[in-house]
């Protein structure tokens, strides 16, 4: 049996765009075969390190565990979303001068995340960047400085008018 | 090996009568997919069963929380984010909104539905336990119509119900009679997040005068599907609340589990950690029985 190719409508980093894909294609694959997007990583590919992380809709989600079709008409944000020109996000300039990203299979998806947290919670506490980042595994940092990322971006200034 | 998604179909229908009426027309075929954090991770490790999948996703008549002045209904599409950020069921369902913020990963949380983590029939599920100690109905719908059983009678075994191939699950209905009962919840698990539980146990109680007039619990891990230990709340419903009412509720807990070896934990340590926590819900009704 062969599934018949649908054609999916979707906004990535703020681009309308159409892709021609098998629907139960993961948003993953479709990130990063038919755009071209390899920010997003596969780490666990089952949802489990979040290494994958977008944003759907303004939620944060494993692009792994999302069928294209699902994705249908949605707004996604990646990581290639984040820095505008060759202006660095807060939270990337954060991420570089904490120390927070090593070998960096985890950073966009720590970033993602990050964004996420921040929009709702412009300045968390340290339990609530834990629980906000604990679906996104790091084995090089040992997550501090990844931490001391996030409190460092949520200090600069700037960073409210550019998270939604 | 990786799933090839060029072999599955999946289909999107624009409301649930459109559902029912696909599932109706073929019994058994059609596997609904919600927020799929199960189901595309079988897909990407190559094991699914199904071909062919409909999904629920952004459905409206299953994205509700209904507050009614008895009752909270809550959709079966409903994400355990929303549950787990919903005001009036933290206040009168706080084991549930606990539950859901358990389960994975925030990333998880916004995806991963009720409906969704009742019917994949994990034993280990973190809703469950909650759902059943508050005396949650489980409601059902097909194009036949709907049929609403206490959620209790709704497992059967291992991963198996009484949902008909043709049956979607529509809401959870909770009756909001617990806001003055003591309420205890405990996962244990190997970390704090993304931990899959290795024994959970949840219990609802009233005591007065040093008398347990009325006594819910309900485990995961302890047996094939989530469970109400009945055996146990009988050997404490209309107790005082002593040492020895303790010690026996707690063999008879030890008799009345069935867990198994896994690769999380062992069948031994599953009975005593379970013992162990009926004994800290029982010592925490005793000391609040004393206080006030």
């Amino acid at each position: 049996m062969s599934a018949c190719r649908t054609q999916i409508h979707l906004t990535v980093n703020g681009q309308q765009t159409a892709v021609e894909a098998p629907p139960m294609k993961r948003l993953l694959d479709v990130l990063r075969e038919d755009l071209g997007l390899t920010g997003t990583k596969e780490g666990c590919g089952e949802g489990e390190c979040g290494s994958c992380s977008v944003r759907m809709n303004g939620e944060l989600v494993n692009s792994c565990l999302v069928p294209i079709l699902q994705a249908s008409d949605a707004r996604i944000e990646t990581v290639e979303g984040l820095a505008i020109d060759a202006e660095l996000h807060p939270l990337q300039k954060a991420f570089l001068e904490c120390g927070g990203a090593q070998c960096g299979i985890c950073t966009p998806g720590m970033l993602i995340a990050a964004t996420h947290l921040l929009a709702h919670n412009p300045n968390p506490s340290m339990d609530e960047i834990r629980e906000g980042l604990a679906g996104n595994l790091c084995r090089c940092t040992g997550f501090i400085k990844i931490f001391e990322s996030v409190i460092a971006a949520a200090a600069m200034r700037g960073l409210e008018t550019r998270a939604r | 090996m990786r799933g090839d998604p060029e072999n599955l179909e999946l289909i999107a229908a624009s409301s649930l009568p459109d559902v029912l009426a696909q599932m109706a027309a073929a019994p058994g075929s059609w596997t609904p997919i919600a927020g799929g954090t199960e189901l595309m991770v079988a897909h990407a490790a190559g094991r699914l069963n199904a071909q062919k999948f409909i999904s629920l996703w952004g459905l409206a008549e299953l994205d509700f929380i209904r507050v009614q002045d008895d009752s909270i209904s809550i959709g079966g599409g409903v994400t355990f984010g929303h549950i787990r950020s919903h005001a009036a069921i933290a206040s009168d369902f706080p084991l549930l909104a606990r539950a859901a913020s358990w389960i994975g990963s925030i990333a998880n949380q916004n995806r991963a539905t009720l409906a969704g983590n009742i019917v994949n029939g994990s034993p280990a599920a973190d809703a469950p336990p909650a759902l059943l100690v508050y005396d949650a109905e489980i409601e059902l719908i097909s194009q036949r119509g709907s049929r609403r059983i206490p959620y209790a009678d709704f497992h059967l075994g291992y991963k198996q119900s009484v949902l008909e191939p043709d049956e979607l699950v529509l809401a959870l209905h909770l009756p909001r009679r617990f806001s003055k009962h003591s309420q205890y919840l405990r996962k244990v698990g190997t970390r704090k997040a993304m931990a899959i539980t290795k024994v959970a146990l949840a219990g609802t109680a009233i005591v007065e005068n040093g008398t347990i007039h009325e006594i819910r619990l309900a485990a995961a891990s302890v047996a094939d599907r989530p469970v109400r230990m009945i055996a146990t709340e009988e050997a404490l419903q209309g107790r005082w609340l002593t040492a020895a009412t303790r010690n026996a509720a707690r063999a008879v807990l030890l008799n009345e589990v069935r867990p198994i070896d896994d690769i999380r934990s062992t069948a031994e340590y599953r009975k005593h950690v379970a013992a162990n926590l009926l004994d800290e819900f029982l010592a925490e009704l005793n000391n609040r029985g004393s206080s006030g």
